[in-house]
This record gives structure tokens, sequence and C-alpha cells, in this order.
């Protein structure tokens, strides 16, 4: 059972994830949106979103440091453990705090708001119950686990960060994660099925972030026809901003 | 010199009625569609008022357009790239629905299913978004015709100025319309605002188009768009716009607007500019000098040097010979009557309007006198500040002199084309007055009034070797590549997903419009029986759904 949960499950919600998000791209461009809903009510939204979103980048952050970031590099930095406890609850618990009452707007607005309720599709609702879960089983696994250190404490970075690094080495040691608490188990188990569902909802909008924004040129010109030709305007082309074919 | 070549239009004002054709000929062809309700790529305004979206002018509010640096460099008004991103989870400025109006229908259902009864049943209006019942509050043209204008007319910002004036006086004798799509601009805001670089201008015709399958749907462009002419579908999530009917302009006819326009008022051509100046152009101090610094742009087609350098470009010969001859520039730059709308957004638009003379005959016509006299209209142009001011607000950032100088060419026309009509001998004197020669205004005058299709619409086509990708023609087998897939309007991913190809415009709709008109719910139903679109009826045989079944369901 535990090499099913912890390394056919989490191999397989990562090939769904990958091949999914290539799928889904190559499939369906012109459903790959964030699908806003601000047409309909901004006021809350306006509170919400920025919230939740930025919220969720703290703690996309946070899981960075934790689980990528080995304990050997922050101690050979003479980081002591004590101290990188502080600063990832210092920097986690806003952040997280932000995300969950972010979500409980979104959620909230999104249910009693008449229009943005109608447009709601079943599989958005699927995927906010689980991302919703997710992020309240997170919460509880940092504030009652680290804060208040309820049912003993943990050192993920002991346990679930070397498995989910191993993952990528296509070495992982379930054993590790057998040992874990309850919550933090649920949490990862969880994680990887949002990871698993995550090409075929909304949530692609995230891999749509637009970086390029900065680099390319305010006016963007196509051409109809495909031919071969010198950039528009007598400007040199840019790297990246070659004619689209 | 980059030579590019951009399809334009000029609106000739005075000959519009205001009768909607327009709007309702595109709504029909571009955005009859679920999400697209509350969408009008062309619609026609009446001024004084608040025009669609209400008060789009006003762009302290909305922070459309461009807007000059101390340094005299343009930058988006609504903030740079780093505040589009830092604002991307929620756009502050964006219009929310009550801005436009929430799109209904009727509960047509009640007339068929009402039970004898004393009082005649009535259709109650619901919410196509909630399908709830709702007030109508207001919709496109709320205020047409000056209705309400008490209350809403003395909001309109183009007044700013001119209110006390303005308010004695415009209910009795000062009303235009104004008919509008997007400006396909050399300098679009919107596409700058775009953070996914979806929104591109075609090297070919500069039309401004929406890459639907690039769209992210950010909603920058939205505020972005100093017009208001982008617009968000709610259903599929992405931003369109109008495409100033490509599909028809590749194969050389004028967009569905122009096509039906009664008072064949719309006018389509080529302009040549050289793409190297535009920005230059747009970033000139005073806002002033916008509508000559634009004109600047322009390039002349019958100088054999730009026609070199336009050849140079890849622009083929006969677009070059159409831009000799398009009544476009002929309006813009010859006779120099066209104006753009506001110039003062720096977005360089290319929609322009020839401003009605109509209100000022008005007034002499109430007066009793000749209105015809080219003195008494002249006079009339300098007495006449609230229509001038007006004017000038709207097409030339508040410079009354352009619009006095459009509006003495209109009077010198009316007056010296009375004469040839009456059988006098026509009176050199008064072209003169407006720096004109005879031949000249009677050329003008032909173009204006009395233009055939083929001198109002002068449409170069897209070249035959390109033929078999234009969307009109459908050259490819009319079932290649949209399957049964295209008839389930609500793909595993939200409206329209799913799909592996994108589907050409026009058959995407028919198909659309299909399902929509015969669904059963208020909003985008998922199922078919019920509702019956008589528009879409062709009075043979009789529509599924009309009269309920005989034995009494339906």
């Amino acid at each position: 059972m535990n090499t099913f949960l912890w390394v056919i499950f989490p191999y397989i919600c990562l090939a769904v994830f990958v091949v999914g998000h290539v799928w889904r791209y190559r499939y369906d461009k012109f459903g790959w949106t964030t699908r806003s809903s601000q047409l309909y009510e901004s006021k809350l939204l306006r509170i919400g979103s920025p919230l939740f979103h930025f919220g969720m980048l703290g703690v996309v952050g946070g899981h960075i440091l934790g689980l990528i970031l080995p304990q050997d590099w922050t101690d050979a930095v003479g980081l002591s453990h004590e101290a990188y406890h502080i600063i990832a609850l210092a920097g986690g618990i806003p952040a997280g705090i932000a995300a969950v009452v972010g979500l409980v707007i979104l959620i909230y607005r999104r249910r009693t708001v008449g229009p943005v309720f109608s447009a709601t599709t079943i599989n958005d609702k699927v995927m906010y119950a689980v991302l919703g879960v997710v992020i309240v089983l997170g919460m509880w696994n940092t504030i009652a686990g680290s804060l208040f250190t309820i049912g003993g404490e943990y050192n993920y970075r002991d346990g679930v960060s070397v498995w989910f690094r191993q993952i990528f080495a296509f070495q992982p040691d379930e054993s590790l994660m057998a040992a874990a608490p309850f919550g933090f188990q649920l949490h990862g188990f969880l994680a990887f099925l949002l990871f698993a569902m995550w090409p075929f909802t909304r949530l692609v909008h995230v891999f749509s972030a637009p970086i390029g924004y900065f680099t390319r040129p305010y006016i963007v010109y196509r051409s109809r026809d495909r031919r071969p030709g010198a950039a528009t305007g007598s400007r040199a082309q840019k790297r990246g901003w070659e004619r689209v074919q | 010199m980059k030579v590019m070549a951009q399809m334009a239009m000029v609106m000739n004002l005075d000959k519009c009625i205001g009768c909607h054709t327009c709007s309702v000929t595109c709504k029909q062809a571009w955005t009859n569609r679920s999400g697209m309700e509350y969408v009008w790529f062309n619609n026609v305004e009446t001024r004084p008022g608040l025009g669609y979206p209400r008060g789009y002018e006003d762009q302290d509010k909305w922070q459309g357009g461009w807007t000059r640096k101390a340094n005299g460099r343009l930058t988006l008004r609504a903030g740079g790239r780093l505040n589009k991103l830092l604002n991307i989870f929620s756009n502050p400025k964006m219009p929310s629905m009550s801005d436009y109006y929430e799109p209904w229908t009727y509960d047509y259902e009640t007339l068929l299913n009402a039970p004898s009864q004393k009082h005649f049943p009535v259709a109650r209006p619901h919410s196509l978004l909630s399908g709830k019942p709702i007030n109508v509050e207001w919709s496109a043209n709320w205020d047409d015709d000056l209705g309400g204008s008490h209350e809403h007319a003395a909001k309109d910002l183009m007044l700013k100025g001119i209110e006390d004036k303005v308010k004695l006086a415009f209910d009795d004798t000062f009303m235009f319309y104004l008919p509008r799509i997007c400006e396909h601009c050399l300098n679009p805001s919107c596409a700058a605002s775009c953070p996914s670089g979806a929104i591109y201008k075609r090297e070919e015709d500069g039309i401004v188009l929406v890459d639907q399958d690039k769209c992210r749907g950010w909603r920058m462009c939205v505020t972005g768009c100093p017009y208001k002419k982008v617009y968000f579908n709610h259903k599929t999530g992405k931003a369109e716009k109008c495409t100033f009917c490509y599909p028809r302009i590749e194969v050389g006819i004028p967009t569905v607007c122009a096509e039906t326009c009664v008072g064949r008022l719309r006018y389509i051509g080529l302009m040549l500019y050289d793409a190297d100046k535009v920005l230059e152009a747009a970033s000139v101090e005073d806002d002033h000098d916008l509508y000559e610094s634009q004109r600047s742009v322009f390039l002349d087609p019958n100088d054999p040097h730009v026609q070199r350098e336009a050849e140079k470009a890849g622009i083929p010969g006969d677009w070059i010979t159409a831009a000799q001859k398009s009544p476009v520039h002929a309006l813009i730059n010859t006779y120099k009557v066209a104006l753009p709308l506001h110039p003062e957004y720096r977005t360089m638009p290319m929609v322009w309007y020839i401003p009605p003379l109509s209100p000022v005959v008005d007034v002499i016509k109430d007066t009793g006198h000749d209105a015809e006299d080219a003195d008494n209209l002249f006079g009339a142009i300098d007495a006449l500040r609230i229509p001038v001011e007006y004017l000038a607000n709207l097409f030339t950032a508040g410079d009354t002199v352009p619009v006095d100088r459009v509006l003495r060419k209109l009077a010198a026309m009316r007056s010296y084309m009375r004469d040839i009509n009456l059988g006098r001998d026509p009176d050199p004197e008064i072209p003169a007055r407006v720096g004109m020669g005879e031949e000249e205004m009677y050329n003008m005058f032909r173009l204006l009034a009395i233009a055939k299709y083929e001198d109002r619409y002068v449409i170069p086509t897209a070249h035959g070797e390109e033929a078999h990708a234009l969307e009109e023609l459908a050259t490819d087998c009319p079932v290649t590549g949209y399957d049964d897939e295209l008839l389930d309007v609500s793909g595993p991913f939200g409206e329209g997903s799913g799909r592996g190809s994108m589907t050409p415009v026009a058959i995407e709709n028919f198909k659309m419009l299909e399902r929509r008109q015969t669904s059963d719910t208020m909003q985008d139903g998922e199922h078919l029986k019920g509702r019956v679109n008589l528009l879409n009826w062709d009075g043979k045989g009789m529509p599924p759904g009309m009269f309920p079944d005989e034995d009494g369901e339906r």
C-alpha cells in the first residue's frame, strides 16, 4: 500500500501533469484561459483575488524553500534549525493566511453572486474542493504541527522533503512518507491528486504568466501570409520576437 | 521610411439618420452568440449623450489610451508593464457589466402557457446572465434621440466648458448621431496593454485583431482601449473586438456595417503611411497638434518616391493603385474634411469623421433665414460656438480651428451647388473663400453626395495566390476539420474549448447561433427544444417548439 501511495501514485500524477499539459495545449489552445469573472462582479474580486494569488505565490515560494532546498545547505551557511523555522513560519503564516482569506472571499463570491455562480462548471467545483482542502491541510500542518506542535514535533525537512526530492531522482523511499504524520500524508496525497487534475482545469492559466510582456515591443505586428522577410519597421528583430510563422 | 498600408474608414455624419441598421447587421453577423450579448462592435450614439459603455470618454476614470510623460515619451495611461502585471489578478479600471448593461430576454413562454385569465399575460424581462427576472434600466442606446437627456446628457464629458450655454440650446437644435466601430489605430493601446501579446496589427492591411488562441483573458486590453471597443466574452473568457470584417475585406467587399448603411455615409479605402513616424507623431506635446501630426504620417500614393518605397516594402502594385483611388485618402488629405475621433488619446485612430453641418443649418432654418446662403452659413458658423466647440471636443482635442475650416467647406459646397442645381451661374467666389477651386469643390460634392458603391468602397483584394487561406472563400472542403464536435458548443473546458484547430469564423457563428436560438433556457442552455427565434425562421413549415405539442406537453 505504501508503495502505491508514495511511489506509484505520485509518478502517475506527475506523468498525467506533464503529458496532460502538452495534450491540452495542442488540443485546446482556445480553452486555455483564466475564464475571469470580473465582468460580473469586481468589488469582492478586487480584495479576494490579489489576496489569494499573491498569498499563493508566497506559499509556492515557501514550498520551494522547504521542499527543494536540502537541510544540509542551510546548515552549511550556518542557519540553525530554529532560525530556519522562525523564518519559515514568519514567511509562511502570513502568506498562508492571505491565501486562505482570499480563497474564502472568492468562494463566498462565487456562491452568492448570481452570474458568477451560473458560470461555475462542475469541473470548477471539484477543483476548488481539492484545492481548498490541500490549502487548509497545509495551514493545519504549519499551525498545528509546527507552531503549537500538536501531536509531537515533526521535522518535514528530514522526511517529506527528502522523499519529494527523491521522486525527481527516481529513487523515492516510501518509508519516509509512511513515517510522516497523517496531516502531512494527506496533504501530500491530495497535492499530487491536484497535480493530476491540473491540466484539465482552469488552473492551466498558471503557466500563462505573461513574463514575455516585459521584453516584447508594445505593438505586435503579424503577417496574414507567411512571407519570410524582414521585421516590421526598420528596426532589427529582437530575440524571441521573430515573426510568428 | 517604412511604408505600410492601412484599411481605413470615413463616416459622413451629416448623412447619419440614426437607424442603427449598421449595429443590427453587425450584431447578427458577429456577436450573436452567448457571452457576447452585450457586445456591439458597431454602435450608434446620440450626441450629446453618454455613449456606450456609459461615459467611456472619461479617461480620468477609465484610464484608456496613451499619455505623454514630461520627458516626451508615451506611456499607457493605466500604467506600464510592471503596473499591469501587479494588477493582473484584478483589473482596477475595468468597466463592469452595469457600465454596459445586463443582457436580457423575455419570458415568452408565459405568453404561450398562461391559462385563460382576466388580465393579459406579460412577458417579463429575465437576465441572460443569471436567468432571474430583472428590472431593465440601461442598454446600449438608452439615451437614443436625447431620450432622458435632462438626466443623462448633462454628464456628457464633451460638454465640458460649454455646459451652461448648451443646456439652454441643445434640446431645440443640437443633436447628431455618431456611429462607432473599432478605430484600428496606428498606435493601438489595446495591443500595447495585452500581457500575452495576443492582439496584433496585421502587416498587410493594418487591421487590429485578437488571436483567440493566444488570449489568456487578462482583460487589460479592455482598459487600454480608450474607445472601449475591446469586449470580454464572458463565456469563453477571451477578448473580442471589431475585425473590420476582415474575411469580407480580403475578398474586396466592404464591412457589413458599410454594406448595409442606409445613408451610404461610410467610405472605405487604403491609406499609406510611414510606420517609422507613427510614434513621433503620437508624441507631439500639444494635443491640438495631434490632428495635423497624424495627417503628416500619411503618404501621398501619387508620389513616385512613395511608390518606390511601397514596392520595396512588399506592397503589391494593385494596392498602390487602390491607395491612389482611395476615397478615404481624398477626404482626409485632399479635401481635408475628415477628422479623427479623439486624437488626444494618442492612439492614432483610423476611422475618421466628417463633422455634421446640420446643427448649424437647422439653427438658420429655424430663424427663417436662407440656410443655403454662404454668408448666412459662414456667419452662423462664427456665431454658433456651441456646436463648433462640442465638435472640436470630439474630433480635434478642443481646437476649433480645423472644425471651423471643415464646416466652412461644407457650407460653401452647399451654397455653391445650389446655384448649379437651380441652373444659375455658379459663383467661383464661394469655393475661393474656403481656399478651393471650382472643380475641386465639384469633385468633393460628387464624392460626398453621389458617390456610387465602387467609389465609396475601393478595397483591393488579398492576393490570389493566398486565396486558399482566406476565410470567406473557403476553398477547403467545407467539412474538413470541423466535425460534430462543433455542434457541442460547451466543450470539456468551457465554451468553445477542445478543438484541434480553430473553426472558420463564419461557420462557428452559424452553428452557435442556431444552437443558442433554439435553446430552452434563458441562459446558454443545455436543452434544445422550446424556444424559437422568429428572425431565423424563413416562413416555411413550423419550427419545432413554436407551439406546444398536441398533448399539451412541450
